[in-house]
């Protein structure tokens, strides 16, 4: 019986080993799906910006709207500054969401489930939010590991806590989205397992469960994307206006 | 071999890697590093050209869109804005023009009243004199012809009452006497025939 639920994470070749020097980097499942998320954010974007019309048709309404909401949640997040990473954080989150929402396809595999993905893109965005404070501040960046107005005594303490908290942001961040996402579609197969298992007898139970765990699981898949859009935004925020 | 515990110590040297091994063989493919560079060359490859392209194509002419829209509508709120204030203005010409139009008209029909009153009133002036006039003429000669009435019939009171004598008696009598009498006459009666 095919009842494990860890093994919809599993990784497989798809087609031949590609190798460079001693690493491999064939084509895999995972790669498939990245590769079918962009190229759909692209399809949906590219035909939702041709052409500009008074009256914007569903797929440039859902383009234009997106736009805004991204645009919206950096602005009221990170300010006016973050303008130009505007384009980053649109991607990320496209990227994020759609990965997400593909593997709420029955038989599909969900990128963003490992913490491999989740984890390069956090240590991506942790290293240039780092790079960004240091450029924009100078060492005064430091100054984010002392906040204002602590009693001197506490300072040495807070100071520890605060860069550990730092530092703890990428592994936050990715193991966020990762445990997420395995915990629910493990859950989904956990009781979809329990439905075949007890049949049309006692089967409904765990069907009706599941069935509302994959609503769930698509609201998760949304909040997400959108918890790790707005931490990025958040992160970026601490770099660009430093107000501690 | 080497390459698991590479990328094990470099990702997750603060775990045990005794213990991860042990979550992988317990059933966790996430942990287990075989397709490790793979997922990261590929995330970085797509993501790469995701982000170039939406970056420097897509995203460019969505703003653009929103902006020109943005833009297009102000204007034809403006022209719209335009238009109703210059309607309006029209409009209070317009009442201006009325209302100047009905006190001139008032004015026209005031002057021509005022005219033809005066017309009238002169008019009826002329004829009151001349009614005036006549009555008075008429008067006169009412008066005149009660002043000469008298002696006229005593005239002809003589003249027929000498015929009737003369008639009667075959003579002619003195005209002189009769006319003393028909005097005579008159004195007496005068006042009760005349009324004067």
């Amino acid at each position: 019986m095919a009842a494990n639920p860890m093994t919809q994470f599993e990784v497989y070749r798809i087609g031949p080993e590609i190798k460079i020097g001693s690493f491999d980097i064939s084509f895999t499942n995972a790669s498939l799906f990245m590769v079918i998320s962009s190229l759909a954010i692209l399809l949906i974007f590219n035909l939702g910006s041709k052409k500009n019309s008074m009256l914007p048709n569903k797929i440039q309404l859902l383009a234009e709207l997106s736009y805004s909401f991204v645009s919206k949640m950096i602005s009221d997040t990170a300010g006016s500054k973050a303008k130009p990473y505007f384009s980053f954080i649109f991607s990320l989150f496209m990227f994020v969401l759609f990965c997400n929402m593909f593997g709420m396809i029955p038989y599909t595999f969900t990128v963003t489930s490992h913490i491999i993905v989740t984890f390069v893109l956090a240590a991506f965005i942790f290293i240039g939010v780092t790079i960004i404070g240091f450029i924009k501040h100078g060492f005064g960046y430091l100054k984010l590991f002392v906040p204002s107005g602590v009693p001197v005594i506490l300072l040495p303490l807070i100071v520890i806590i605060e860069i550990i908290s730092y530092l703890s942001r990428p592994i936050s961040l990715s193991v966020r989205l990762f445990a997420n996402m395995m915990a629910g579609h493990t859950m989904m197969k956990v009781f979809g397992g329990f439905v075949i298992s007890l049949g049309i007898v006692g089967g409904w139970l765990p069907l009706s469960f599941s069935v509302a765990l994959t609503g769930l699981e698509i609201l998760v898949a949304f909040l997400q994307a959108y918890v790790f859009a707005i931490l990025t935004c958040i992160y970026l925020n601490d770099a660009l206006n430093l107000h501690h | 071999m080497f390459k698991k515990i590479f990328f094990q110590s470099i990702f997750l040297n603060f775990f045990f890697t005794k213990e991860i091994l042990a979550a992988e063989s317990g059933g966790m493919p996430q942990l287990n590093p075989e397709f490790w560079v793979s997922q990261i060359f590929w995330l970085t490859l797509t993501f790469g050209i995701l982000y170039v392209v939406l970056s420097k194509l897509i995203l460019p002419k969505i703003s653009s869109n929103l902006e020109l829209r943005k833009s297009q509508i102000q204007e034809n709120i403006e022209a719209a804005d335009k238009q109703r204030e210059e309607s309006e203005n029209k409009l209070k010409e317009f009442e201006e023009i009325i209302l100047k139009n009905k006190l001139e008209a008032k004015n026209i029909f005031k002057l021509s009243r005022e005219k033809a009153l005066k017309d009238i009133n002169s008019k009826r002036e002329i004829l009151e004199k001349q009614i005036d006039d006549e009555l008075k003429k008429a008067e006169q000669e009412i008066n005149e012809l009660k002043k000469t009435a008298p002696e006229k019939i005593n005239k002809i009171a003589i003249e027929t009452s000498s015929e009737i004598l003369k008639n009667l008696i075959g003579t002619e009598v003195n005209s002189s006497s009769i006319s003393a009498i028909v005097e005579d006459l008159y004195k007496k009666h005068g006042t009760k025939y005349y009324g004067n």
